[in-house]
Formats: structure tokens, C-alpha cells, sequence
């Protein structure tokens, strides 16, 4: 049975044969609550969901912006653990074989977890990848190289600011995929720019044969569409976590849009990426 | 545990204390932060840069800061020697300008155009607007709320340094969270920002060029003692919150055999209550602003909220190289509670005629613990790092008085 890295590159390989890109959605892990949350995981595949992201909840996310900070807070308020983290993911893994999760976070939850046990019971969960914001190359042998031992991806963030000399570094010990940040600064704070995203897809694509996929600044189906175009996926967050946030009643409990809200959003921004023309495919052929 | 050679050799290639330290940073702003790195091995290695900032340490600061025997408060414990390093009388009210100076002129040296600081009691704050007035670039500086309510002569000095405050609503609106905005901003804005950052924490290089600069308190220190009593002191005291005041002391004095190095953390309400910020005595190792140390966190991971009098302690970790000295055995690391430092406070006010920040108050009031068990030949120096105008406020509050 395929698991961890190689889920992903089945998943990918999957999207190349039927030509198109992937749609990423990132969601709070336990937002609003840890039931709603199950409901929107089971959900986002049949919306339209390719490659699920799972936001582990941090008390001082130093990259996010107001709204993930925001779902991080009351994923954490209704009691979201890394343990309950790895039991919604096992949940969703006995309904579906094939969409990856990937977590993505910041180290301490893990740290504290303890590396080891941690990587048994994520592979365990059936969790694909990891995506840890504070842990550059500098510090590959905290996380990284364990969970590639681990046969599980190791998902780089490379930025604008990642310039040709460092590139290598970025790229020598990343699996799955690379994630492309598409501009210096915080979740939902910006806005992604196609065309200064297609040129970085095209230098990053020089350096290797992972699909590069591009997150931050995308929050409609037309944004999706143009980036789209230009990787081999699109990552969207905040925007869904604006969408629960807009679906909650005064005291800030799921209400029964919640579910709804999320994944009509994944249905809308999926047919955005779905409409992409593909300029650029990557990812070494199968 | 065994002895090393020197403890005054780290960090690392890799920016580690032992395990502590690191580059647990954003990739976004790892090539600046490796940046920094090379633009401070170029300046350690360039007399002309160490020059100039000791013009300004000496012009500017107005160092070296006395060496002071507390004479009253020596007569009142009746036992040990104590000296205060009165780094409360540089410019600006605490040693915090003296970490400004040197990374401003970093700052200038790798053409950076903007400042951005984080500051708990406005110390940091102020400093990082007097040395951005001084240099000619604006400067932003984050700050808790509840911070921003609880230091407002600070706030208004900074504002009147021509800095932008912002308050800063998130968590639980004290220094972690204004450290959490402080790296947002920069991550927004790295192409021109050079972020200051005011205590020996965060990713590498920081703890090493903050310890660096504030090393100059240490080394006077030394001297001065050596010139007033023709030896080395027996115990040296400083409070601690990120431990830049201490590291400061504490570093040019870490490997003579026999001198006992004490660090106060803030013990708030009492470490048994929970309500403390004393990383060290209540925490345990973690990944936090860029380096990994002691942390106050819970069993998941999430860092909790620290809780002191003083805002300059109010913070859930600590330098990661105190964290190493405290693994090494060669710092001990105590605590003192919010009630402790309130009577160490009006002591050294009536006694002395020195009014004491809320933070070395902490230092103090371990001080008078120890004093008067020891010998009066023991030399203590405590580190006076700042001045406490800015808490008449908090002090009032706390005593009942409307002022």
C-alpha cells in the first residue's frame, strides 16, 4: 500500500496524466471544533480537493496572518491537540487511500511531542508530508532527515528571497513537492502576481524535477486559474479560514453553514484550477 | 558534570549552545539572517567598526557606568560587600542602548534603510528610537497592550524619538507576542528592515552579537572591581528575562574558577502558582523565536503565558546560552516573586537613593536573600541595568496609591 512519499507522487503523477494541476486547500486542523473539522476533511476530496494541507495549531504562528493565527486559536480554545491532529487525519485515512495530508506548522508541537514518536504515529495516521515553517536547511537534522528516514515528504518552502546560490540548499533535501511562497511576507497579506510567480516556477524548475507548487496570496477561483497556469498547484488558506470564521454564530460555535461555507469555496476555487491552461508541466515522469 | 576549559567559546558553527541556540527561522529571512552573520564577522574583524562604537558608547551612552558600593545597603543586610553596576545611568535609563548602538551601526553597514524593534517594559523600545532618531532612519517598534498600558512614559518617549508604536493585540499582548509581530514585519519587509532585536535570543547570530555588545558591562565591571577592591568579585547577580543584562555580566567572568554566577528569573505570584515567567525553574526545552531553549509550555507544546510584575521578565523563554550555562552547571538559576522585588524596590529607593527598575529589583531582592548569610569580605556586584521611572506607576498601583 502506497503511503508517505510516495502517496504523493501517486497523487501528482495522477494530475499529470489527466493534464492538470493541483488543487491544495489548507484548513485548521480542529477548526472551529474537532467535529465540523472532521466533516470539512471527509468533505474536501469530493469537493474537489486534490492535496490536503492540515494547519497544526500553534500559540505563536510568526508567519501567519490575523485569520490562520485566528483558526489556530480556536482550534486550540476547542481543545485541538497534535494527538487529536493525528486521530482526525487517521479518521479521514479510513475513508480515503489517496489524498495526501501533509501537515504544516512550526516545529514546538513536535519538538515537545518528541521527534521519534511522533514520525511512527504520523505514518501511523496515515499523514503523507510535513511542511514546518522554522525549520530551514540550516536545521535539516532536527526533522527533516528523520522523516524522509521515515519514508514520509519533506516539503520545502522557497521564497523570493531564496536567490540562485541557495537554491541547492533548499532544494537537496526536499521530497513531494516544493512549495513556492509567492511573496515576502505573512499568510493573506499579499497577492500573488502570475507573472513574477511563472518566471520564479520557471528558475526553481531549472534546478529540479519536483512539481513546484505555489501558495500565499490566492484566494479566488480566478487567482487559482492564473497560477495554476503557471505550476503544478495552487495552494489556498486563508481564504478558508475566512470562510469558517464568516460561518460562525455570535459566540463563535460551527453553526450549519460551516461545513458548507468551506467546501462550496472548494468547489469554486477547484473549477478555478481546473480551468488553468497549462503553460509549464513538471514533476519527473513516472 | 564534567568541567570544560572555557565556557566562553559558543556558540557553534551552527549557532548552538549545546542544544540550545539554532536558526529556527522562516526561510524567507534565512538569507538575511546568514547575511547578518557575514556582515558581523566583517565588523568583528574591522577596528575602525569597534572604534566607533566606543565613541559613541563613551560619548553618546556616557560609559564606562560607575562601579558602586551600595554602602546602606551593605550596613542594612549585614553581611557581604555589594556593589551595583549602574547601568541604569547610560543614556536612555538601562543597558539596552548599549546593544542599539552596536547594531545600528550593523544596521548602517548593510545599507538597511528601516528599523523595527520588540519591547516588553519599553526599554528596548526606547533605546531602538533614540539610536534610529540618532542615525536618521524611522524606526517601528511593537509592543504588547497590556505593556503599552502598563509602561506609558515609555510609550510617549518613543513617540516623542519620532518611532511608530504599535500596540500589539494578539496572545497574550505582552513581548512574546510583540516578538511574534516584530518577525511579521520583518518577514514583510526584509529587502530594506533591519530588525533590533533587544535581549540574547532569537535566531544566530543574535544571542552572540546581543551578549557581544553588552559584554561591555562584564568587562567594566572587572575592571572597575579590580581597581576598587584588587580582585575579582565572589558572586555576581543579574535579573533575567531574555538575559541580556546578564549575559552581559556574566560573560567575562565565566571561567574564573570560584566566582558563584546567579541569575533571577521572575517568579510572579510564586512558582507553585503557575502565574511566573521563570522559563528555567518552570519550563523545559523547546523551539521558540528562533532557537530552541527552556520555554513555559504546556504538554502539547503550546507556549503558555508568562506572568511577572516586571514587563522587561514578562516573556516565556530565555537566551538559549543562559539555557546552556544552566544545563553546564556553571550559572545558577533562581527566582524572585513579584512581592519580593515590590520590597527590594522601595528598599533600595530609601536606602540608596536609587530607584530601581522593576527588573533588577528582582536581582535585588535575591541579593537580600544571600547578603546577609556571607562574610564582609564577599564581594557581590549586581547589575543595576535600569532605572525605574517608567514603574512608578505599576509600583503605585501595586501600593495602593493614586498618583
Amino acid at each position: 500500500m502506497t503511503f508517505g512519499r510516495a502517496r504523493i507522487e501517486a497523487r501528482f503523477a495522477k494530475l499529470r496524466a489527466e493534464g492538470r494541476s493541483a488543487f491544495v486547500t489548507y484548513v485548521m486542523s480542529g477548526d472551529p471544533d474537532l467535529q465540523t473539522s472532521a466533516k470539512i476533511l471527509a468533505g474536501l476530496p469530493g469537493a474537489g480537493a486534490d492535496i490536503i494541507e492540515l494547519g497544526m495549531a500553534f500559540t505563536d504562528p510568526m508567519a501567519d496572518g490575523p485569520s490562520i493565527q485566528a483558526a489556530g486559536l480556536r482550534a486550540l480554545k476547542a481543545g485541538i491537540t497534535l494527538r487529536k491532529t493525528l486521530e482526525l487525519a487517521a479518521e479521514f485515512r479510513r475513508q480515503d487511500t489517496e489524498t495526501p495530508i501533509i501537515l504544516m506548522g512550526y516545529y514546538n508541537p513536535i519538538h515537545s511531542f518528541g521527534v521519534d514518536a511522533f514520525l511512527k504515529a504520523a505514518a501511523e495516521a496515515g499523514i503523507d508530508g510535513l511542511i514546518m515553517v522554522d525549520l530551514p536547511p540550516e536545521e535539516d537534522e532536527e526533522l527533516c532527515l528523520p522523516t524522509l528516514a521515515a519514508g514520509l515528504g519533506f516539503i520545502r518552502l522557497a521564497t523570493p528571497t531564496t536567490d540562485d546560490g541557495r537554491l541547492p540548499a533548499v532544494l537537496a533535501n526536499t521530497s513531494g513537492f516544493v512549495y513556492y511562497v509567492s511573496y515576502a511576507g505573512i499568510t493573506g497579506a499579499g497577492s500573488a502576481d502570475a507573472d513574477t510567480v511563472g518566471a520564479a516556477v520557471a528558475r526553481i524548475r531549472g534546478q529540479t524535477d519536483l512539481p513546484i507548487v505555489v501558495g500565499f496570496g490566492i484566494r479566488t477561483p480566478e487567482q487559482a486559474r492564473e497560477i495554476a497556469a503557471v505550476a503544478d498547484g495552487a495552494v489556498v488558506g486563508t481564504a478558508f479560514t475566512d470562510a469558517v470564521r464568516d460561518s460562525l454564530d455570535g459566540a463563535g460555535k460551527a453553526t450549519d453553514t460551516t461545513v458548507a461555507a468551506v467546501l462550496d469555496l472548494t468547489r469554486e476555487l477547484a473549477a478555478g484550477v481546473a480551468a488553468a491552461s497549462r503553460k509549464a508541466v513538471g514533476g519527473a515522469q513516472p | 558534570m564534567s568541567k570544560l576549559n572555557s565556557y566562553r567559546t559558543g556558540p557553534d558553527g551552527a549557532g548552538r549552545f549545546g542544544i540550545h541556540g539554532g536558526r529556527f527561522a522562516a526561510e524567507t529571512l534565512m538569507p538575511l539572517i546568514l547575511d547578518l552573520e557575514r556582515a558581523y564577522r566583517t565588523a568583528q574583524a574591522d577596528p575602525s567598526f569597534q572604534q566607533e562604537l566606543d565613541y559613541y558608547l563613551e560619548h553618546y551612552a556616557g560609559r564606562p557606568s560607575p562601579l558602586y558600593f551600595a554602602q546602606r545597603l551593605t550596613e542594612h543586610f549585614g553581611g557581604a560587600k555589594i556593589y551595583f553596576k549602574r547601568d541604569e545611568l547610560n543614556h536612555t535609563g538601562s543597558h539596552k542602548i548599549n546593544n542599539c548602538l552596536g547594531q545600528i551601526l550593523l544596521a548602517k553597514r548593510m545599507g538597511k534603510t528601516r528599523i523595527i524593534a520588540e519591547t516588553g517594559a519599553g526599554q528596548h523600545g526606547v533605546a531602538s528610537a533614540t539610536v534610529a532618531a540618532l542615525f536618521d532612519l524611522p524606526c517601528t517598534v511593537y509592543m504588547g497592550e497590556v505593556d503599552v498600558e502598563r509602561q506609558q512614559p515609555n510609550v510617549f518617549r518613543m513617540k516623542l524619538l519620532g518611532a511608530e508604536v504599535i500596540p500589539v493585540s494578539s496572545g497574550s499582548r505582552t513581548l512574546k507576542d510583540a516578538l511574534n509581530e516584530a518577525m511579521r514585519d520583518w518577514v514583510t519587509n526584509v529587502h530594506d528592515t533591519f530588525y533590533i532585536i533587544g535581549t540574547v535570543a532569537g535566531p544566530h547570530p543574535y544571542p552572540e552579537l546581543v551578549r557581544d555588545f553588552q559584554s561591555v558591562i562584564g568587562n567594566e565591571a572587572r575592571a572597575q572591581l579590580m581597581a576598587a577592591e584588587g580582585r575579582l568579585p565572589d558572586t555576581l547577580v543579574a535579573c533575567i528575562g531574555g538575559g541580556s543584562n546578564a549575559m552581559g555580566l556574566f560573560h567575562p567572568f565565566l571561567d574564573d574558577d570560584g566566582i558563584n554566577i546567579i541569575g533571577v528569573e521572575a517568579a510572579g505570584d510564586g512558582i507553585e502558582t503557575g502565574r511566573h515567567a521563570a522559563s528555567i525553574t518552570g519550563g523545559r526545552p523547546g523551539v521558540l523565536h528562533g532557537n530552541r531553549t527552556y520555554l513555559l509550555q504546556d504538554d502539547d507544546g503550546q507556549i503558555t503565558e508568562a506572568h511577572s510584575i516586571s514587563a522587561g521578565l514578562d516573556y516565556p523563554g530565555i537566551g538559549p546560552e543562559h539555557a546552556w550555562l544552566h544545563d553546564m552547571g556553571r550559572v545558577s538559576y533562581v527566582s524572585a516573586t513579584d512581592a519580593e522585588a515590590l520590597e527590594a524596590f522601595q528598599l533600595c529607593s530609601k536606602l540608596e537613593g536609587i530607584i530601581p527598575a522593576l527588573e533588577p529589583a528582582h536581582a535585588l531582592a535575591h541579593v537580600a536573600k544571600i547578603a546577609p548569610g556571607l562574610p564582609k569580605d564577599h564581594l557581590i556586584v549586581m547589575n543595576m541595568c535600569g532605572r525605574g521611572d517608567k514603574d512608578i506607576f505599576t509600583v503605585a498601583e501595586m501600593l495602593g496609591v493614586e498618583i
